[in-house]
């Protein structure tokens, strides 16, 4: 890990690595839509509105994934003074914050035909809802000070305390016993749930991932040049001076 | 020890000479809950239904209102800085500076909500836990707050970013706040609720001084 701890060595990585995590996601995601869509069955409860879990279980993965992304480096930011940390945190947050939308507002869609209301208070809803604001915050605080440098330190103790909500959120549905279904995948004894779902759950899951990771790539490869345009500018601004 | 109570003893008389903030604070918050009767209708039963909510509602924005101005005058005048250049610990200082907070907002806030649970109808037998868990809720408060004080020290809007960045964080306060009340009104035990708010205030005083003191040592650097 610690060879990509260098920004040009990363840069030279994530121009190769960007198109083909592009494609992965473009192949995945196009089959995954394909089981989601046509080729699994509607469920014998819920009917054709389980397929908006495709989206939406995936999407609440990513969210706190993406978020643990950010803590992760914004921990490496602070303790080993990584630039890239920063930057990685930087760059992934408001992907972060689509994913929690995304996952908020699909569920918003499943639950009205099902609990018969758009949003209820439930442990799980409430602690995701949290994690969206988490993430606004962080941002918020990115672009609130003239320095950049302080912004990015301030923001990065708030993302590390916030990581706290985290595996609240993840077992929130094991704790409080409330209107959302408990895990029904990831348990110790093996998913809960029919290959003909789980194949298309586990396509659109990997397609978003690997969506993720193309996107931060371009994130990171902006910011860095970003950077790079700056330290420039400062440079040109002295030798003129 | 000394330095510790030496910053305590400040904080306390400086907040005493000045005057008003204190007061500020608890008028707000009696201001703000009595507001709900007109917004919902003075209905009794209505009232106390929903009253342990509406004081753990504006007591949590009452503490939230006095903290930005925790660390924000002493990052002004340079005086931070000089605080963290001593040997007293950051950690200690966060401490030290929280308990004079609470004891300048939080307290005042515990002492004036049986005057509003009488306004708010809210059932007698709810009042000794309300007390109970304000006094173990708002040192909660005031750490969690802590750290967006210290986080936003030099920031453009800080008092409108200080409750973007901590109320999130007080959401379990708050749960847990009015489940004891509401446990007690309804005649059922309210111990775990309050050892959940304990385990929280002891978890909080275990980690936010912490991250408080990381977030003041960068606002000077």
């Amino acid at each position: 890990m610690h060879r990509f701890a260098n920004p040009a060595r990363f840069l030279r990585f994530a121009t190769v690595a960007m198109p083909w995590f592009a494609a992965a996601a473009i192949v995945c995601i196009a089959a995954g839509l394909w089981f989601a869509l046509v080729a699994s069955p509607a469920d014998y409860q819920q009917g054709e509105t389980v397929r908006i879990m495709y989206v939406h279980v995936p999407s609440a993965w990513m969210a706190l994934l993406v978020y643990t992304v950010v803590a992760g480096g914004s921990i490496s930011a602070l303790v080993w003074k990584h630039p890239l940390g920063e930057i990685v945190a930087r760059a992934a947050a408001p992907i972060g914050a689509a994913f929690t939308l995304i996952c908020l507002i699909t569920g918003s869609l499943w639950g009205k035909p099902m609990w018969g209301a758009w949003w209820v208070w439930d442990a799980r809803l409430t602690s995701v809802l949290v994690l969206f604001f988490l993430y606004l915050g962080y941002m918020a605080l990115l672009g609130a000070f003239d320095d950049p440098v302080r912004g990015g330190r301030a923001a990065s103790i708030l993302a590390i305390v916030g990581l706290v909500n985290v595996p609240i959120i993840k077992w929130s549905v094991d704790w409080w016993n409330t209107l959302h279904q408990p895990a029904s995948v990831a348990r110790m004894d093996g998913p809960a749930i029919h290959s003909s779902m789980l194949t298309p759950l586990l396509l659109m899951a990997a397609g978003f991932g690997f969506y993720f990771a193309a996107l931060l790539m371009l994130r990171v490869r902006a910011e860095i040049m970003t950077r790079r345009v700056r330290a420039l500018r400062l440079a040109a601004m002295e030798a003129e001076a | 020890m000394r330095a510790f109570t030496a910053i305590l003893a400040r904080d306390l008389r400086l907040a005493l000479r000045q005057g008003g903030d204190a007061a500020a604070v608890v008028l707000f918050f009696v201001l703000a809950a009595s507001l709900f009767p007109f917004g919902v209708g003075p209905e009794p039963n209505l009232l106390a239904r929903i009253a342990s909510g509406v004081i753990w509602v504006t007591a949590l924005l009452s503490v939230m209102l006095g903290l930005d101005r925790l660390f924000l005058a002493d990052h002004e005048d340079g005086s931070l800085e000089a605080m963290l250049a001593s040997p007293l610990s950051a950690v200690a200082l966060v401490v030290a500076k929280c308990l004079a907070q609470w004891l300048l907002c939080g307290l005042p806030l515990i002492l004036a909500a049986p005057v509003l649970a009488l306004f708010l109808q809210l059932p007698v037998e709810g009042l000794p836990i309300l007390l109970a868990a304000l006094a173990l809720g708002t040192p909660t408060l005031v750490l969690m707050g802590a750290i967006g004080a210290a986080l936003v020290l030099g920031a453009r809007r800080g008092g409108i970013l200080l409750a973007l960045l901590v109320l999130p964080l007080t959401v379990p306060v708050l749960i847990f706040g009015v489940a004891a009340v509401d446990a007690a009104i309804a005649g059922l035990p309210a111990r775990p609720h309050l050892l959940v708010l304990g385990a929280l205030l002891l978890a909080t005083l275990a980690a936010a001084p912490f991250a408080a003191a990381a977030a003041l040592r960068q606002s000077v650097e």
